[in-house]
């Protein structure tokens, strides 16, 4: 079997040649076909098979041609020139990049495109009169390179990028260069005569330097400290605040007495690297976004059908009650509505965890958030998107809650006592040398805070947990922010949902019921399932794989109802209870079954189960040993009995929880002083993942859309788990350690200031050399535990 | 020695000047993407190098 030219994919059912070159499908042939014949052939030399596949039936676009909705998605719109910043999850390799940013080769209308990629974002300006920016999301879109645009687009405008860290850094960085410089020729203490005769221009340019550290580069230390203090909390950042200004105070008085040189060196070097560890740990993923809410998964516009019947586009935010829409296939129901016409075959996976797609007869009620899979339906909206069931659990306040200010770090914890400790100390200190010498009690206090100072402690949590969050992404958990993996190892109690989380979305277990099948009725069941595009079909039609596949002589697909397929004297009907006439108990609809007439006869149905992850129980098991596990379902407990077998003896499980069950659940488990973790997958369970301390979200596809969470994890590396936890125990454990060295460091320091010897050069030994050993320390270990725990599973 | 003012000063100029080129560069958003204009650089090379040869190097692609 050979791979697909354009997308690495083994050709399986088909292998088309064109050129010489295997394809998988008639999509990759026609992006190569449009590829070779505009010479972009380029794209394919970057990199091995860089493609993907297009779409079978394209997403209509036709909301697009509603002027409002275009303007709600171009960011600049002059003189019939466009600019739209497109989000394109399928950006992945350079090949993506080149062909891209080649797109005016492809049509002339475009006159630029910049390719963000760690964003995944295109930015395309294009003249609206030569090319429309529906005909260009279709271009991508034949191309595999496919937007999404959702109803999130519409209501955020582009935010300004913060780039202030980066500023202090480059103020700080500069500074500290200078200083250092500047600070040279007195660290040797030479007294010759050019250089005292210099000395107070070098310290005079070296505050100067340092005055925009102080008030730019440290303000929001000071300002976090001010915070801190005003609601009683002693955070890590008043030590350092305190620090800071002593240093300042005291360099500037004594170049003003001409005392000596004063630490500026310290002072700027000090402000450097604490912003370098900030800078460290606030790495981010650019492509995912951690606060998705039901707006990024809802389609921007939507078919309305008129009282004349006509068809209009209208954005969502506009439906009101009484309308009448079309959904389309494959399409999102936006809004609460009740079924007027049309086949419906649902899937709320996604909003209410029932596993499987329901069959909905006219007259019911469809809730917004569900896909349509089948035909188009008619329906008639009850509520607006805003008031639909499911987005009113967007206006709970767990959605408003800052999760991070909850949470009292590790650093912080200490720093409470360690403040403490440095104000007792340094009055000691200062009553000792008032006694013994009372022209030293300024000197002695105040390098007493200078050295107390806390750089090393407060590098060690972000270097530690900015590695670590490396480590985690590199194994395809991608944590938002690193307070998260020091939460992670306190978590007691995990809260899973089932479908999508403990089972994988698509259905790989077929059961047969009712009267055997025979050989010919197989064949023919297969070779009528092979035509057939359904996803219920493929998935069969791969189960059954029979050998001989004869050519159908008719051979009808009604969508959203079933298949009618005629061989010779054979007749076949598969689909829906309804349309294989057939009478079915209600509880049988609870399963997602296919349902098999042959000729005349009633014969039985196909039901598909999820199947849950491998190494499931297993995992389950490992994580069981040491937290309390608890399984919250929106589906029916028709799984009760299977699942129980597989978690701890002592788990729980409850079935049929609405979103708002969930969330209440987790807040009476925190209540009761648990640190709770919930692992979701949907959009029913984002309330539950807002609330619970730590949120993972899982993925089949970490660039499609998940729920606002702490964290999104692979779906394929859900048995990785306990390592995850094991690993964040360990972080917690390398910055206790830290802690510990960084307290010699300043025993050693302290000696020097007690003693009232702290010089400048000393200090601007000390300090660099703390701060420096702190990074590599935590930096070998966390790689070392990072290696052992993750690596080793790899292999395995 | 007076000569070191200028100097001085000379250095502090040019540090300033490089300052001031850093900012700049913030400003013009450098700094937010830092990965794709890696790659891309990368592609012009290859272009032109595509363009003289055109011929030669669709048929190797055939050979494959």
């Amino acid at each position: 079997m050979r791979e697909c030219y354009h997308c690495g994919e083994l050709c399986k059912d088909q292998e088309l040649i064109q050129d010489h070159k295997s394809f998988c499908c008639r999509g990759c042939v026609t992006v190569y076909e449009i590829l070779s014949e505009n010479n972009l052939d380029y794209y394919y030399e970057l990199e091995k098979s860089p493609g993907t596949t297009p779409k079978a039936t394209p997403t209509s676009y036709e909301f697009l041609d509603h002027e409002k909705i275009v303007a709600d998605l171009v960011e600049f719109d002059n003189d019939g020139i466009q600019v739209v910043n497109l989000e394109i999850p399928a950006i992945h390799c350079s090949s993506c990049i080149w062909i891209l940013e080649n797109l005016k080769k492809l049509h002339a209308g475009i006159r630029n495109s910049q390719v963000d990629f760690p964003k995944k974002q295109v930015r395309v300006t294009f003249a609206k009169e030569e090319i429309s920016l529906k005909e260009l999301v279709l271009l991508l879109g034949r191309l595999g390179y496919e937007p999404t645009i959702s109803l999130e687009q519409a209501a955020v405008k582009k935010s300004n990028v913060n780039r202030t860290l980066i500023y202090q850094l480059g103020v700080a960085g500069f500074a500290f260069g200078n200083v250092m410089f500047l600070s040279f020729p007195e660290y040797f203490q030479v007294d010759e005569f050019w250089l005292d005769r210099f000395k107070n221009l070098f310290r005079w340019l070296m505050f100067a330097f340092t005055i925009p550290v102080v008030f730019y580069s440290a303000k929001d230390y000071f300002i976090s400290a001010f915070k801190g203090l005003r609601s009683r909390i002693l955070t890590i950042d008043v030590p350092i605040a305190l620090g800071v200004s002593v240093l300042f105070i005291r360099s500037t008085l004594e170049i003003i007495m001409d005392w000596g040189t004063g630490f500026f060196d310290s002072l700027t070097g000090l402000v450097f690297f604490l912003l370098v560890g900030k800078y460290f740990q606030q790495k981010t993923y650019a492509f995912l976004s951690f606060e998705r809410d039901y707006k990024s998964y809802f389609p921007i516009g939507i078919t309305r059908i008129l009282e004349d019947g006509s068809e209009t586009q209208i954005p969502v935010y506009e439906v009101e009650e009484g309308q009448r829409l079309l959904i389309r296939n494959k399409e999102l129901i936006p809004v609460d509505a009740k079924l007027l016409k049309g086949n419906a075959f649902i899937d709320y996976s996604f909003v209410t965890g029932e596993a499987v797609p329901v069959y909905k007869l006219v007259g019911d009620k469809l809730y917004a958030g569900g896909r349509q899979e089948g035909g188009s339906i008619e329906v008639e909206v009850h509520k607006k998107v805003s008031q639909s069931y499911l987005t009113q659990l967007w206006s709970n306040s767990a959605f408003e809650a800052n999760k991070e200010q909850l949470f009292e770090s590790l650093t912080n914890k200490l720093s409470k006592y360690f403040t403490y400790v440095i104000l007792g100390l340094a009055l000691v200190a200062g009553l000792f040398w008032a006694v013994v010498d009372s022209t030293k009690v300024f000197q002695v206090i105040t390098a007493v805070l200078i050295v107390a100072c806390p750089c090393a402690i407060a590098l060690a949590a972000p270097f530690t947990l900015g590695n670590l969050l490396r480590f985690f992404g590199k194994n395809q958990c991608y944590i938002k922010d690193t307070y998260i993996i020091e939460q992670l190892a306190n978590i007691d109690t995990i809260v899973f949902d089932k479908t999508g989380t403990l089972t994988m979305r698509e259905h790989d277990k077929i059961e047969y019921e009712g009267i055997p099948l025979t050989a010919e009725e197989v064949n023919l069941l297969s070779s009528s399932l092979r035509a057939s595009n359904h996803p219920l079909s493929r998935s069969l039609y791969e189960l059954l794989k029979a050998n001989d596949i004869t050519t159908l002589d008719s051979f009808v697909e009604e969508v959203g109802a079933g298949i009618h397929a005629r061989y010779q004297e054979q007749n076949m009907k598969i689909g829906s209870p309804s349309y294989v006439e057939v009478k079915v108990p209600k509880a049988d609809l609870q399963h997602t079954s296919v349902y098999v007439r042959s000729n005349n006869d009633f014969k039985g149905r196909f039901i598909f189960q999820n199947a849950y992850r491998t190494g499931l129980e297993s995992t389950l098991n490992e994580l069981g040993a040491t937290k309390e596990l608890v399984v919250l379902s929106g589906d029916n407990d028709s799984e009760k009995e299977r699942l129980k077998t597989m978690l701890p003896k002592n788990s729980t499980l409850f079935f049929n929880q609405k979103p708002a069950d969930k969330m209440n659940f987790i807040k009476k488990l925190q209540q009761q002083g648990k640190k709770v973790m919930m692992v979701g997958d949907g959009l029913n369970d984002a309330g539950a993942l807002a609330q619970s301390d730590v949120g993972i979200a899982i993925s089949e596809n970490v660039n499609v859309f998940s729920p606002a969470c702490d964290g999104i994890l692979k779906a394929s590396n859900f048995n990785k788990l306990p390592s995850f936890f094991k690993l964040s125990e360990k972080g917690v454990s390398i910055i206790k350690w830290s802690f510990m060295l960084s307290f010699l460091y300043n025993l050693v320091g302290l000696g020097f200031a007690v003693s009232g010897n702290l010089s400048p050069v000393v200090a601007a030994i000390l300090m660099p050399l703390s701060s420096i050993s702190i990074v590599v320390f935590t930096t070998v270990l966390t790689h070392y535990f990072g290696q052992k725990l993750l690596e080793k599973n790899k292999s395995e | 020695m007076t000569i070191i003012y200028l100097l001085i000063a000379i250095s502090v100029f040019v540090a300033v000047l490089f300052f001031i080129a850093f900012v700049m560069s913030v400003r013009h958003g450098q700094y937010d993407d830092t990965y794709t204009p890696a790659i891309r650089m990368l592609f012009e090379d290859e272009l032109v190098h595509e363009d003289s040869n055109e011929q030669p190097k669709t048929k190797t692609n055939n050979d494959n």
